[in-house]
């Protein structure tokens, strides 16, 4: 069977599956809608967090990025992981004790205020947006390209399944979706690097064959020393060793930590268990799921890597292999031969560099290049609809409660009943599959970076304000609120001078202490800490009543009720 | 719960909260970046120590103390639920 006829399959199939359990599991309460009844296990809602979590970005460029950073990569690994420590110490119990459906909802009765509700709404809402339009995006380019449809009829598809399950289902069809939807993009990304682990080292565990010998026919040697040489031969950064500074990377890191500790969709996944002993527990899953690829995905940035060079570097271009002209149709590959010598020279130098690589091609392409078996080359399409659409539909259901729970209910109609509630809710799901898929298929050009920003946006407004709020019991509205918006403002307003205003700029001489926009969101929450903490000391203590919710989260035993 | 017990339950918490993030730094920050090329002088097989601390052995450090921070935070639920007749015992249990 060709990989196409595999593609389809896998893709039907899988789709199949989806629109199964949103029938199966549809939603007949806000209770339901909002966060599954509560009632989901630790186990399935680890896996769900999991899939949420794990978007087009983590399971189709990741690696490539990785690939192309050498050691420098690791804020990603780190970043993305050592969140989940701060999110399952720091918030997840708590905020399933304090038991309310939403992020802002917390903020808004944490700091009884009302405006402290609607900037914590208008955060989660230009968060989300920022981060769904990149999944849609992903979404198009593996129909685009597996699938050789255009890019519009694949971002449609994908509209249409997201739609269909969020709609009827809210948070009950998304996450027992999403349970799935890890099964089926863990495996996808397992299999073709357990494949490649093998052949090149012989050990059928990438984490370990990443440090193993390769086999003869690779030359032998540990890859990694290989990899170095490599590098170092053709003028490209030595792989294992840093080109950024420390204290960039220090604090991109740090942003990254912090951002995935404060995204609403991730801490929303925390509402729907039963009680704290399973919000703690289903953390505990959700970061052994995600460590799965994430402890995978740098093996196979190193893999894919020597592997690339191997195969093209000073080759005939009359002789590439197939793959190599597949990937030159969508541009993702792009040779210009410079010196007009036939042969592909690809080299740090720019300047007699002749291959242009794209860095998501490291994990779509790399079963190709490894030449394995055609179902193989095709799961990753399936693999790669499941990470975007599960992070997708996460992020679109954040979108919907802010609007109907948070701003409609909790602020401007405080009237409706609950069946109006829950008809808003879809309402506003459809319309943010719709804006979300126009921007799928007219990205702005600068998504894939403001995605990293959301991190940074994330980090300086809602972390601290939460975490302030679970352990200060003295932090009042009034501190609450002027540290949001100084973070949120100090982290855009960086962001967007480097990025918008001044991007000539934009470089170690430029930067505030070396820091670079990716990496100022932890600047951000330290700005955001200082401001809280000293605005709250000069004003009035929080009211007896918010105190005593502060003393009861913090309490053993059981949750407050939904 | 008494206002006593509840307040060194709390403190225990604190104390498991603060113990797990010192080690969360340590592993990532320190071992991860700030030390990271004195690290490297070491290798074990394949891998340079702090690359591979870097890449891999932080992010099994990171699934460890979450379930240890289960572990522990069961235990200390646990305790406090034996003994909510006793806040003495408690408090006494919480100072070992």
């Amino acid at each position: 069977m060709s990989v196409q006829i595999w593609t389809f399959t896998f893709i039907i199939l899988s789709f199949g599956l989806y629109i199964g359990i949103a029938i199966w599991s549809r939603a007949s309460s806000t209770n339901e809608f909002y966060v599954a009844g509560g009632g989901v296990p630790p186990l399935a809602n680890g896996m769900a967090t999991a899939a949420d979590w794990m978007s087009a970005a983590s399971f189709i460029s990741m690696a490539g990025l990785i690939s192309f950073l050498g050691r420098d990569g690791t804020f990603y690994l780190m970043g993305w992981t050592g969140g989940y420590v701060l999110l399952a110490l720091l918030l997840a119990p708590y905020l399933r004790k304090f038991g309310k459906f939403t992020v802002p909802d917390f903020i808004g009765d944490r700091y009884y205020s009302r405006s402290a509700r609607l900037i914590a709404v208008f955060c989660a809402i230009v968060i989300s947006f920022v981060y769904v339009c990149g999944q849609m995006q992903g979404a198009g380019i593996v129909f685009s390209r597996f699938l050789e449809v255009d890019l519009t009829v694949g971002v449609v598809i994908g509209m249409t399944i997201v739609f269909f399950y969020a709609v009827l289902g809210g948070m009950k069809g998304i996450t027992y979706t999403q349970v799935a939807q890890y099964c089926v993009l863990i495996f996808a990304f397992m299999v073709p690097a357990i494949f490649i682990s093998l052949m090149m080292t012989d050990n059928p565990i990438p984490q370990l064959g990443f440090g193993s010998q390769l086999t003869d026919e690779f030359g032998g040697g540990y890859l990694l020393d290989r990899l170095d040489n490599l590098s170092r031969d053709l003028g490209f950064a030595v792989y294992t060793e840093g080109q950024k500074s420390t204290q960039d990377v220090f604090f991109i890191t740090a942003a990254l930590m912090f951002g995935t500790a404060g995204l609403p969709h991730v801490i929303i996944r925390f509402f729907t268990v039963p009680n704290v002993r399973d919000a703690r527990r289903s953390a505990g899953f959700a970061l052994v799921f995600i460590a799965i690829l994430y402890t995978t995905a740098p093996a196979v940035a190193a893999f894919a890597r020597t592997n690339l060079i191997d195969t093209v570097n000073n080759i005939e271009y009359s002789e590439v292999p197939e793959w190599f002209t597949t990937w030159e149709s969508t541009n993702l590959i792009a040779f210009t031969d410079k010196n007009n010598d036939g042969r592909i020279q690809y080299v740090g130098d720019p300047e007699r560099n002749e291959l242009q690589v794209n860095r998501d091609i490291m994990v779509l392409a790399n079963p190709e290049i490894a030449d394995l078996p055609s179902w193989v080359v095709a799961l990753v399409a399936a693999g790669g609809l499941a990470a975007a659409l599960s992070t997708a539909a996460g992020l679109l259901l954040v979108i919907s409660t802010a609007v109907s729970h948070d701003l409609l209910k909790r602020s401007l109609m405080p009237d409706i009943s609950e069946k109006q509630e829950l008809l808003y809710a879809r309402i506003a799901i459809f319309v943010a599959v719709l804006i979300a898929g126009y921007y799928g298929i007219n990205p702005p050009a600068y998504v894939a970076q403001v995605v990293a920003f959301a991190f940074g946006l994330a980090a300086a407004s809602f972390f601290p304000a939460i975490v302030l709020g679970i352990f200060q019991k003295r932090m009042n509205k009034e501190g609450a609120i002027a540290g949001m918006v100084c973070g949120f403002l100090f982290t855009a307003g960086y962001i967007i001078f480097f990025k918008f205003i001044d991007p000539a700029a934009d470089n170690a001489e430029g930067w505030l202490f070396g820091i670079s926009p990716e990496g100022i969101g932890t600047l951000g929450t330290l700005i955001n800490l200082v401001v809280s903490l000293s605005v709250a000391r000069f004003t009035a203590e929080p009211p007896r009543e918010v105190q005593q919710i502060v003393e009861t989260i913090r309490l053993p035993g059981e949750a407050m009720e939904h | 719960m008494s206002d006593e017990s509840a307040h060194s339950y709390w403190k225990g918490n604190l104390k498991i909260v603060l113990s797990l993030l010192g080690v969360w730094f340590f592993i990532s920050f320190v071992c991860g970046i700030l030390l990271v090329d004195v690290l490297d002088s070491i290798r074990i097989g394949g891998f340079k120590l702090g690359f591979w601390i870097a890449q891999q052995g932080s992010i099994y450090v990171f699934v460890v103390l979450v379930f240890v921070y289960i572990k522990l935070m069961d235990r200390l639920d646990a305790q406090y639920k034996d003994s909510s007749t006793n806040s003495d015992n408690a408090a006494r249990g919480e100072m070992e």
